[in-house]
């Protein structure tokens, strides 16, 4: 860790960067950010922005279930209640001829209101505050290395998922007819979500994360004309945005999450702007 | 009904129910390789939910046998040309998406020259390669049509099933249409279903129709259907 630590004091001398947790945080940047980038492409073109909304309230049920059982790490409470609330609402969704977005509120409604019974009876909702607006200055070097492996993971997944997620993104019936699995691929996409969402929510918040996930990935729809383009605009735009917005919050003392989601709620504006048609 | 010859899909019996309505019931027919049959009936016959059952998307009551000289247990490959995608202002080039179909190799990180040369040949031959690099959202409906047949027809299976797949083209758009499909007919020998309501074009295209209102009413050459007493009732129109 010291090496990498000495390196990046090398290339990035500020004087900010001589903290350890500075150095910790640009690396979780650094790993987060274009996986979420990289997910929400999928998200904002299967039009799941919602859902994924929803899975980010669903970690505060998450961490009442790991109040209740007496864990001393929320994270493993959190990622099995989220994928099995992703699993559960695929499932609801894909037998119900309800509204999609009725039932999506429905259940993240429950989720949260679950969520603050449950905490308002264990300590009070304020010991849990941290959740909504995550602190990503406080992330561990084992933490930065779960990171590491959930992104290594997740990407050879999805380079092995993306084409039959796309197709089926176009057309389910003509995906089916080609021999996809339907419900399994968009399993496996829900999952992937539900995890990464849940391993980052501690340093972005609650509040935030689903905008990490669709603001970056929006603004390249706007200016794109193929999914390479998309998909690299959208990396570009969300590594830009957590870089930026790190050292910007620092240097003004502002909060992380919020500036880092303002520069690319900013980015968004002017891609809409350049679009075209 | 015909008999089966050196090649073909037996739909057999075919009914779909639902809690509280019968849609299709007892349908059976021979698709032979090498015919274009063409399905018709008013709105809410069930010929969308034959197409679906015929593909697998709808649980429905019957069997689907395909046979061919050479191969008799085989499973029948289906092409499918789905009534409209949901694409509306998505990046995605016709290469794109034609890929995430015929390859698993992943469309966002690059493109595969071997991939690209496959569906530009194939696109040749729908009349289409100049296509491949444009945004599919920016597509005529013709243009459009022609993609959606090529994601269908690679690589080309016993059965290509259309639904509707001429709502919203001009004229002259509907005869490049159909002179398309009659090429991919004769030249690849493979059965063609499609739903339409186009009866000028399918007089002059159809080998076979099947005029469709929950049961079969009628299936014959298209001389036989559109002059006989079924049709006139269903359409109240008539004549050949």
């Amino acid at each position: 860790m010291e090496v990498i630590y000495n390196i990046m004091e090398f290339i990035l001398p500020f004087d900010f960067m001589q903290y350890d947790f500075m150095k910790n945080a640009f690396l979780a940047v650094i790993f987060v950010s274009p996986l979420l980038g990289l997910l929400g492409t999928m998200v904002v073109n299967n039009k799941m922005s919602f859902f994924s909304d929803a899975l980010g309230h669903s970690a505060l049920t998450g961490v009442a279930l790991g109040a209740v059982i007496g864990i001393s790490d929320y994270s493993i409470s959190m990622i099995i209640f989220a994928i099995a609330f992703a699993l559960l609402l695929n499932f609801v969704k894909r037998k119900s001829k309800t509204e999609a977005n009725t039932i999506i509120s429905v259940f993240s409604s429950t989720a949260i209101a679950i969520g603050l019974v449950v905490l308002s009876k264990y300590g009070g909702i304020n010991k849990y505050s941290a959740y909504l607006v995550g602190d990503i200055l406080s992330i561990t070097t084992i933490e930065l290395l779960v990171l590491l492996i959930a992104l290594v993971i997740i990407t050879i997944i999805w380079i092995m998922i993306f084409n039959k997620l796309l197709a089926i993104s176009v057309n389910s019936s003509l995906a089916k007819t080609k021999g996809i699995n339907t419900a399994l691929i968009e399993n496996i996409f829900v999952v992937l979500i539900a995890v990464i969402v849940m391993l980052t929510i501690r340093w972005v918040g609650i509040l935030l994360i689903n905008s990490l996930l669709i603001l970056p990935a929006a603004s390249s729809r706007n200016i794109s004309s193929n999914v390479r383009q998309y998909t690299r605009l959208t990396i570009a735009f969300s590594l830009l945005c957590g870089i930026l917005g790190l050292f910007v919050s620092f240097v003004f003392g502002l909060a992380t999450g919020p500036t880092i989601v303002v520069l690319s709620a900013i980015i968004y504006f002017v891609s809409l702007m350049l679009k075209k048609n | 009904m015909s008999e089966c010859k050196f090649c073909c899909t037996e739909i057999k019996n075919i009914g779909v129910k639902t809690e509280d309505a019968t849609i299709l019931e007892d349908v059976s027919f021979h698709l032979h390789c090498g015919e274009l049959a063409v399905i018709i009936g008013k709105n809410g016959a069930g010929k969308s939910t034959l197409l679906k059952s015929i593909i697998g998307e709808i649980r429905h009551t019957g069997n689907i046998t395909f046979s061919s000289k050479h191969n008799n247990s085989k499973k029948l490959t289906i092409g499918y040309v789905p009534q409209k995608i949901d694409l509306e202002h998505s990046p995605i080039s016709v290469y794109d998406l034609i890929s995430s179909f015929s390859s698993s190799k992943p469309v966002f990180a690059f493109k595969s020259k071997s991939e690209y040369s496959k569906i530009i040949e194939h696109l040749k031959f729908l009349e289409a390669d100049g296509l491949i690099d444009k945004k599919v959202s920016s597509l005529s409906g013709g243009e459009l049509q022609k993609v959606l047949i090529a994601i269908a027809t690679l690589p080309f299976p016993e059965l290509l099933i259309l639904d509707e797949p001429v709502s919203g083209i001009d004229a002259k758009g509907k005869e490049i249409f159909y002179q398309l499909i009659d090429k991919i007919k004769k030249s690849q020998d493979i059965a063609i279903l499609m739903v339409s309501h186009d009866f000028d074009k399918v007089k002059e295209y159809a080998d076979k129709v099947i005029l469709l209102n929950k049961k079969m009413l009628q299936e014959g050459n298209p001389k036989e259907v559109f002059s006989g007493e079924l049709f006139a009732k269903e359409f109240g129109i008539g004549g050949y």
